[in-house]
């Protein structure tokens, strides 16, 4: 890489995917094993910014991942897309973490990397929907960030100029090294190609465990042990309070009528 | 005596309505925790709202009025929470589920190395005292009751989910006026606002919302006929919204608005996980689709099987008729 390349983090999670996910109500146990992973839909517009800032300046694009080892897949389609480098933490020790155990582990990780210019992530995970641990990482790294990115304006070799929605949309110019969630509307993500799925498979996902990162941080702040907060019980949402009237034929235009009437008028 | 801290959102020279809402809730748990109620507001030429915190449910407001936090600016915000935070070391401390609040609360919690719950739409109190946070998680599927082992507790609240106090102007309370000296917000600086939302969606009490099964973009105007002449505004399921035909300010869904309103008007909508988790506490829900096995009739209170574009131009008719408008 030359001295002028970016070096870009993109932050990875493998997702079930939702629709095959099993909930059982008695324990609360969540059943991952009959939904095939797929990788968080936001974080594939992180990773397709990541490779576009490439692509106009140069340098170099790491994936980095925390997960079980199934989650390799999700960073070989990433090198497939176009990553240069990816990594997978994954340790029994890392497990069970909540968002702060998690973006210290991350965090950990990007500064063994060393030097960096730009973290991306997507702005939340459609499993555990916090939105939480990019922010946690920027202030675990010392560096600013703007959540909810829909539009990176402007790149230059030490700063930035990102549209943030927060409803209302702000532009923010922030120095280099800094890190940003992005939403959907960014970019739309690449598939991968025939030649960069043979150059993929050449590469390899490096796998770190809790020793890679026991230099920077301590084991006993990661995983579950490190984890500030704790899910003590789990409740399958009932919708059977729902009425569940199903209408048909003339006489559901005047009683849905008469309901949206009723609600109308009642204030 | 120690507190739960309510981080009071201002952008620009007015409190967003969810400050009021997670006061009336700290005022309930300081009553079974012992606890005071705190409220911090951050911001330029804001002073003059310490009072209605106060009115709202706070015995003791911070205030920080300061032209150099005219702008959201997450670094400055943070560390001025953070300080506070040390001085007063509150047991609780709460945000919104703003969009803004979601963006900074993590950075506060990283920095005070404690646990933040997110999005939560409830908090009880256990039986050993402990604030149990509940939230959804896997795109609203499941309600996980989390409990958090560091002090202070951190968690951001959905928006409308907790009720607010009736304003009290007889209610007292101790306003503290800070000054700062220094603020670092280095490597970060707004350069102002680049639109303004259309619509708040979240805000609606009445939503008409189409998806999939509306064959093209002018088609909308037909729900917005309905939404009018009802009071309510226009929402959308996501793959319309991607399609272009409408701004995303109308996006139902886990990664568009979550809306709570007090009627749902779901018009050629399936129900994908994606869309129920922005609209299933919505209070009354129907559901208009020709596929009787949709899933979102088992979500919704009435359900008409029914082709939309048979189904609500006489819905309209029928409203007109019933209310004499003929708008």
């Amino acid at each position: 890489m030359s001295n002028q390349g970016f070096n870009i983090i993109v932050l990875i999670k493998q997702v079930p995917d939702i629709e095959k996910v099993r909930f059982d109500v008695e324990t609360g146990r969540i059943d991952r094993s009959s939904a095939p992973g797929e990788t968080n839909p936001f974080d594939l517009h992180a990773l397709e910014a990541g490779l576009q800032i490439k692509e106009r300046f140069g340098g170099l694009v790491t994936v980095i991942s925390m997960g079980p080892r199934q989650a390799e897949s999700s960073l070989k389609d990433a090198l497939a897309r176009g990553a240069d480098r990816a990594i997978l933490l994954t340790d029994a020790r890392l497990a069970g973490a909540d968002t702060i155990a998690t973006a210290k582990a991350l965090a950990a990780a990007i500064k063994k990397l060393g030097k960096f210019d730009l973290v991306l992530c997507g702005e939340k995970t459609v499993d555990g929907d916090t939105g939480q641990v990019g922010p946690e990482v920027a202030e675990l790294l010392g560096v600013p960030h703007a959540a909810y990115v829909c539009e990176i304006r402007e790149v230059t070799r030490d700063s930035v100029k990102v549209v943030s929605d927060m409803g209302d949309k702000y532009l923010y110019e922030l120095k280099l090294p800094a890190l940003l969630t992005v939403t959907r509307e960014l970019n739309s993500p690449r598939l991968p190609t025939l030649k960069d799925l043979l150059r993929a498979k050449r590469l390899n996902v490096e796998i770190w465990t809790a020793d890679h990162l026991s230099e920077i941080i301590p084991v006993n702040q990661l995983g579950f042990q490190g984890s500030k907060t704790k899910v003590v019980k789990v409740v399958i949402p009932s919708t059977e309070h729902r009425k569940g009237l199903i209408l048909k034929g003339d006489d559901a235009v005047e009683k849905i009528g008469e309901i949206i009437l009723r609600e109308v008028a009642g204030g | 005596m120690t507190g739960i801290l309510i981080y009071a959102e201002a952008n620009g020279p007015e409190i967003h309505p969810i400050s009021f809402e997670l006061l009336g809730k700290a005022r309930e748990l300081a009553e079974k925790l012992g606890l005071e109620v705190w409220s911090v507001a951050l911001g330029c030429r804001i002073s003059d709202k310490a009072s209605e915190l106060i009115y709202h449910g706070a015995d003791k407001v911070y205030i920080y009025d300061d032209e150099r936090l005219r702008d959201l600016n997450v670094v400055a915000y943070k560390n001025v929470l953070v300080e506070l935070v040390r001085e007063t070391k509150p047991e609780i401390f709460l945000l919104g589920a703003t969009p803004w609040g979601r963006s900074l609360a993590p950075r506060v919690a990283a920095a005070l190395d404690t646990g933040l719950t997110a999005d939560c739409i409830d908090l009880q109190v256990s039986e050993n005292g402990k604030l149990i946070q509940i939230r959804p998680a896997f795109t609203g599927n499941i309600l996980a009751h989390i409990e958090t082992v560091s002090k202070p507790v951190m968690a951001t609240i959905r928006y409308r989910v907790m009720k607010k106090l009736p304003r009290d102007v007889n209610r007292r309370g101790e306003i503290i006026v800070r000054r700062l000296e220094e603020i670092d917000c280095d490597g970060i600086k707004c350069l102002g606002k680049v639109s303004e939302r259309g619509i708040s969606l979240a805000d609606a009490e009445i939503v008409v919302a189409g998806g999939r099964g509306l064959k093209k973009k002018e088609d909308l105007k037909m729900l917005e006929e309905l939404a009018n002449l009802i009071g309510g505004v226009v929402g959308a399921s996501r793959p319309l919204v991607e399609e272009g035909w409408i701004s995303k300010d109308h996006q139902v869904g886990f990664s568009g608005n979550v809306v709570k309103p007090k009627l749902y008007i779901a018009c050629g909508i399936s129900g994908s996980p994606q869309h129920l988790a922005g609209m299933r506490d919505s209070n009354i829900i129907i559901a208009i689709n020709t596929d009787p096995s949709a899933p979102i009739f088992r979500h919704a209170d009435y359900g008409v099987v029914a082709d939309l574009y048979d189904f609500i131009p006489k819905l309209i008719n029928y409203l007109k008729e019933r209310t004499g408008k003929t708008a």
